[in-house]
């Protein structure tokens, strides 16, 4: 397993995700910049949090044109393991390696607080660890995070086992309270048709360690690894 | 070149005597790109004329002091392990009034380069807000623009906002403050200095292009707000946190080249401020060549130039022979950036516009310390302290418990006591795997120092009403609740950033609160070990009405937490643990919400507080944290014990059961404002070890009641459940916001 973190200008979480990767696979993560037009052999690609390029114009709007995306995409359709948090699944819904977009919240403020999440389809890369209706405890933040997708397209990712968490309640619940931005059907986090393409709003990198008192976020990295190694 | 009027000299701010001590230092008369110059550098903002006599009187010395206090961008404390916390809080008070979104967010962005500027990367951000009536249109419009303004500005920076206080009260209407702080962590030794160093090495500007706003903008904080004052729009600066985010890291890769000789930041007064402090500070001179400034608009003139406050800019000295270093760094990140001038050994600063000398002016004499202006003014006994003397206690009657149930539901309603959650949502508090608190709730932030055992505890605290009615007691209650909730969050206090924040100081009212606000800062300062590293001070808080804002001494400190175990929290562990009260209980409504805004007093003395009495009971809780005896601590502040006790229950998912004391009205039980206490729970096999150890440090310990699974109870009585005191605490912001 060979980690690379994608860093756009503008990218401020690539550091917590390294942090948490080679805490995990005991490895410095491959920094790939924004205008390298290649992974570098990169098996397991990350596309961290923050505001590429400003997000100036709409998030992820201007990161899609980078050279290294055309990096990415190719890996992405050699099935190669690909997976956006925050900005990273504003993204690739952009770029269309992910259905769907991320709209402005419906309280059009940018909103950062912890969350639970429950984990919908338990036999993906990211969720095999995870045990199906347990509900997690994972902060998010952002101001354009409400999963949007036309009725079709919706009803295929339900169909396909293609949403991989729902925004819940400390119960397991995906109450409409529960849900932070008015996402459609509680989504926050989905998977492309091949199951190799991972996209989330919240930051699981931000509750892996022990002095943080949560490591909630801990298992879906370690359920990546542990799938790599499998 | 053109001498320049006194009339001219006037509408730029200067005083006639100022214009004769100009003519007087050049030997000759000035252009009008000197006294620009000369205007904005012996403004209020950059030289603090009116007040450095008093500022030198506060403690700024100390065994872990790194950088001699107001000498750098920010303040430097030795925390261990070889590395350096730099740190500092500044104001954005006048541009925030007027443009609220803009004037918030650049004052974060200006901080924050304070910060970056010295090498330092930051690591968390806090801020101090204050409005008017949350009821008016005013404040809504201040408010939701604030808060959005740092939230923007801050949250794409990538550094999260962690702690901060946001207060109401009318005399914040029409002048809102607006104080950010930043701090940021460097190893020892490798931090940066904002000086020229030796003659002959390349001066460079690099970050966004200049253009023509904010200009004059140190000017127009220098004076009072009006209604004239939406005049002053342009020089309210605008923002780019991506720019800052490129700079920042631009920054960091350029230091650890290893080609920079010294580097400053553009805030205030732009290009002036950072080539002649940075020169004063060498004792030596600059020529700066600036048509070869990259510029946003064409046709600038030498003085706007100058004069400009475009954002995100940093002025730095690079090795000779090093360039090629440093454009690698620049280029690899996109930014602009040009060669623009020389270090010489003349001890000027001669600005040149196309080969034409445009202005020439010895470094020195522009600069604080060195020739500005230093005025000592007068002051008078404020009139309104007769209003205070006359308050008495007995004038107000006690109340029942039952109608004291009723004060607490709408004490818990009161904004400046309620939850400030539709505030700090707004803001990524979690960016950079720092913040400890965001899942253990505590008095301060904590935030850990990454590749140590430590953390920081970081406060901002200023309880304005206490120094309105006594300005030297109400400051050293200000450093103390700083230097509490430091404490009680298991940390030492290590130093202090102050925000000053006053109305007009040739108002000698005014005159009279500053004086002794900084009195008081510097006692306690000096109790508490705290010296001060430095910060800003922002005069001229009040509109034309001549009503002042409350004096406002913001304090900003810093604490170091030696270890993890040390770290308390404040919500409440487990039902059956005994709640005490540390320090003692007075009959004292002063200053309080409750009498405040229940009441409807406006004026009423200071609370209760004696220096060493909090310094005891200070001790004697942190004794108690790191010897393992606590499982919460809170400090009691607004709203006194009772929203104390709602609060850890509140954060522990639990109940509580307190009983009145006697002797004690319930109002002052309940809702006084009492300085020096602090409200701990123990469990019940650490009682008699906990009771020794208050008896032996000689403070008063008070058994008041217990930790429940859930309710409110006073003396026996139920008053409902938590829900009931949490739902108006939760909601009141939000929906009044609406």
């Amino acid at each position: 397993m060979k980690c690379g973190v994608v860093i756009f200008p503008g990218s401020n979480c690539d550091h917590d995700l390294m942090v948490v990767l080679k805490s995990l696979t005991g490895e410095d993560p491959v920094k790939l910049w924004h205008q390298n037009p290649s992974i570098e052999g990169c098996s397991h690609v990350f596309l961290p949090g923050g505001f590429s390029y400003g997000d100036y114009l709409r998030s992820g709007a201007i990161a899609k044109l980078s050279p290294v995306m055309k990096a990415v995409s190719e890996h992405a359709a050699n099935g190669g393991f690909v997976m956006g948090i925050c900005n990273g699944f504003q993204i690739l819904c952009e770029s269309g390696l992910l259905p769907g977009a991320l709209l402005r919240n419906t309280n059009m403020k940018f909103v950062c607080k912890n969350v639970h999440l429950t984990p919908i389809n338990t036999n993906t890369m990211v969720t095999t660890g995870l045990n199906a209706g347990r509900s997690l405890t994972i902060p998010i933040a952002h101001g354009e995070g409400r999963f949007y997708a036309d009725e079709e397209t919706l009803e295929h990712l339900e169909k396909n086992n293609q949403v991989v968490f729902r925004y819940c309640d400390a119960s397991g619940n995906p109450t409409e309270e529960s849900n932070p931005n008015g996402s459609l059907n509680n989504i926050a986090g989905v998977c492309n048709a091949g199951f190799n393409v991972f996209g989330m709003m919240p930051h699981p990198e931000r509750c892996a360690e022990e002095g943080l008192f949560n490591t909630d976020g801990r298992a879906l990295f370690e359920s990546i690894l542990a799938m790599a190694s499998a | 070149m053109q001498a320049a009027t006194i009339e001219q000299a006037k509408q730029l701010g200067l005083l006639e005597e100022e214009f004769h001590k100009i003519c007087q230092i050049l030997g000759r008369e000035p252009n009008f790109t000197e006294i620009s110059v000369y205007s904005v550098m012996w403004s209020e903002h950059c030289s603090y004329k009116n007040s450095i006599t008093w500022l030198k009187t506060l403690p700024r010395e100390g065994s872990k002091m790194l950088a001699a206090a107001g000498e750098e961008n920010a303040g430097l404390v030795d925390i261990g392990d070889g590395l350096a916390c730099c740190f500092k809080i500044e104001s954005h008070n006048h541009p925030s009034a007027i443009e609220p979104y803009q004037g918030a967010a650049t004052g974060v962005g200006g901080i924050n380069r304070d910060i970056f500027s010295m090498g330092a990367r930051p690591i968390a951000q806090l801020n101090s807000l204050r409005f008017g009536n949350l009821k008016t249109d005013r404040t809504k419009w201040l408010m939701k623009g604030v808060v959005k303004g740092i939230g923007d500005y801050g949250n794409a920076f990538g550094i999260p906002t962690v702690g901060g206080e946001v207060y109401f009260d009318d005399c914040y209407e029409q002048n809102n403050l607006v104080n950010a702080m930043s701090v940021g962590i460097v190893p020892v030794g490798k931090s940066i200095s904002a000086a020229a160093g030796p003659p002959g090495n390349p001066v460079y500007i690099f970050g966004s292009a200049t253009g023509k706003d904010g200009i004059h903008g140190a000017a127009f904080a220098s004076k009072d707000m009006s209604e004239d004052s939406i005049q002053d729009l342009p020089s309210v600066q605008v923002g780019d946190p991506f720019w800052e985010k490129l700079i920042l890291e631009a920054t960091m890769e350029l230091i650890e080249t290893g080609a920079v000789v010294g580097m400053q930041d553009m805030g205030a007064a732009g290009i002036t401020c950072s080539t002649s402090e940075m020169s004063a500070k060498s004792g030596v001179g600059m020529d700066v060549w600036l048509d070869k400034v990259p510029m946003r608009q064409a046709d600038m003139k030498a003085w706007e130039l100058l004069l400009s406050e475009s954002q995100e800019r940093m002025l730095v000295v690079v090795q000779k022979g090093m360039e090629q270093k440093a454009i690698d760094v620049f280029e690899k990140w996109e930014i602009s950036y040009a060669h623009i001038g020389e270090v010489t050994d003349s001890g000027r600063v001669r600005y040149y516009m196309n080969g034409v000398l445009e202005g020439d002016i010895p470094a020195e004499s522009l600069v604080l310390g060195g020739g500005a202006p230093v005025y000592k003014r007068e002051w008078t006994i404020p009139a309104y302290f007769a209003e205070i003397n006359k308050f008495s206690l007995d004038s107000i009657s006690d109340i029942s418990l039952e109608q004291a149930r009723e004060a607490a539901l709408k004490l818990c309603a009161e904004p400046n006591i309620a939850s400030k959650r539709w505030v700090y949502e707004q803001y990524d508090s979690m960016v950079g795997t720092v913040n400890q608190s965001t899942n253990k709730p505590s008095d301060a932030a904590v935030v850990m120092v990454k590749g140590t055992n430590k953390s920081l505890a970081l406060t901002v605290d200023c309880n304005s009403r206490y120094i309105f009615a006594d300005p030297d007691k109400g400051t050293q209650i200000a450093v103390a609740e700083a230097a509490r909730n430091i404490r009680v969050t298991g940390g030492v206090p290590t130093g202090v950033t102050n925000c000053l924040n006053f109305g007009n100081p040739y108002n000698t009212e005014v005159y009279y609160q500053f004086k002794h606000a900084i009195d008081g800062m510097g006692k306690a300062c000096r109790k508490f070990d705290t010296p001060v590293t430095g910060g800003n001070v922002s005069f001229y808080n009040q509109s034309t009405n001549g009503n002042a804002v409350y004096p406002t001494p913001t304090i900003g400190m810093v604490g170091i937490i030696e270890k993890p175990e040390h770290r308390m929290s404040l919500d409440f562990k487990a039902a059956g643990d005994l709640i005490y009260l540390v320090g003692k209980a007075h009959n004292d409504l002063g200053s309080s919400q409750y009498l405040a805004k229940l009441k409807g007093v406006e004026y009423s003395p200071c609370p209760h507080f004696e220096l060493d009495e909090e310094y005891a009971v200070q001790m004697a809780v942190y004794g108690a944290i790191t010897s393992g005896l606590l499982q919460s601590t809170h400090d009691i502040s607004e709203g006194g014990l009772f929203v104390a006790a709602l609060e850890s229950a509140m954060a522990g998912k639990l109940g509580f059961d307190i009983c009145t004391l006697s002797g004690m009205r319930n109002d002052a039980w309940l809702f006084g404002e009492g300085q020096s206490r602090v409200l701990v729970s123990v469990s019940s096999d650490k009682k008699a070890a906990f009771e020794t150890a208050m008896q032996q440090a000689g403070v008063s310990a008070t058994h008041i009641g217990t930790v429940q699974t859930a309710g409110v109870v006073v003396n026996g009585n139920s008053w409902g459940e938590v829900s009931d005191f949490a739902r108006p605490y939760n909601t009141v912001i939000a929906e009044a916001i609406g």
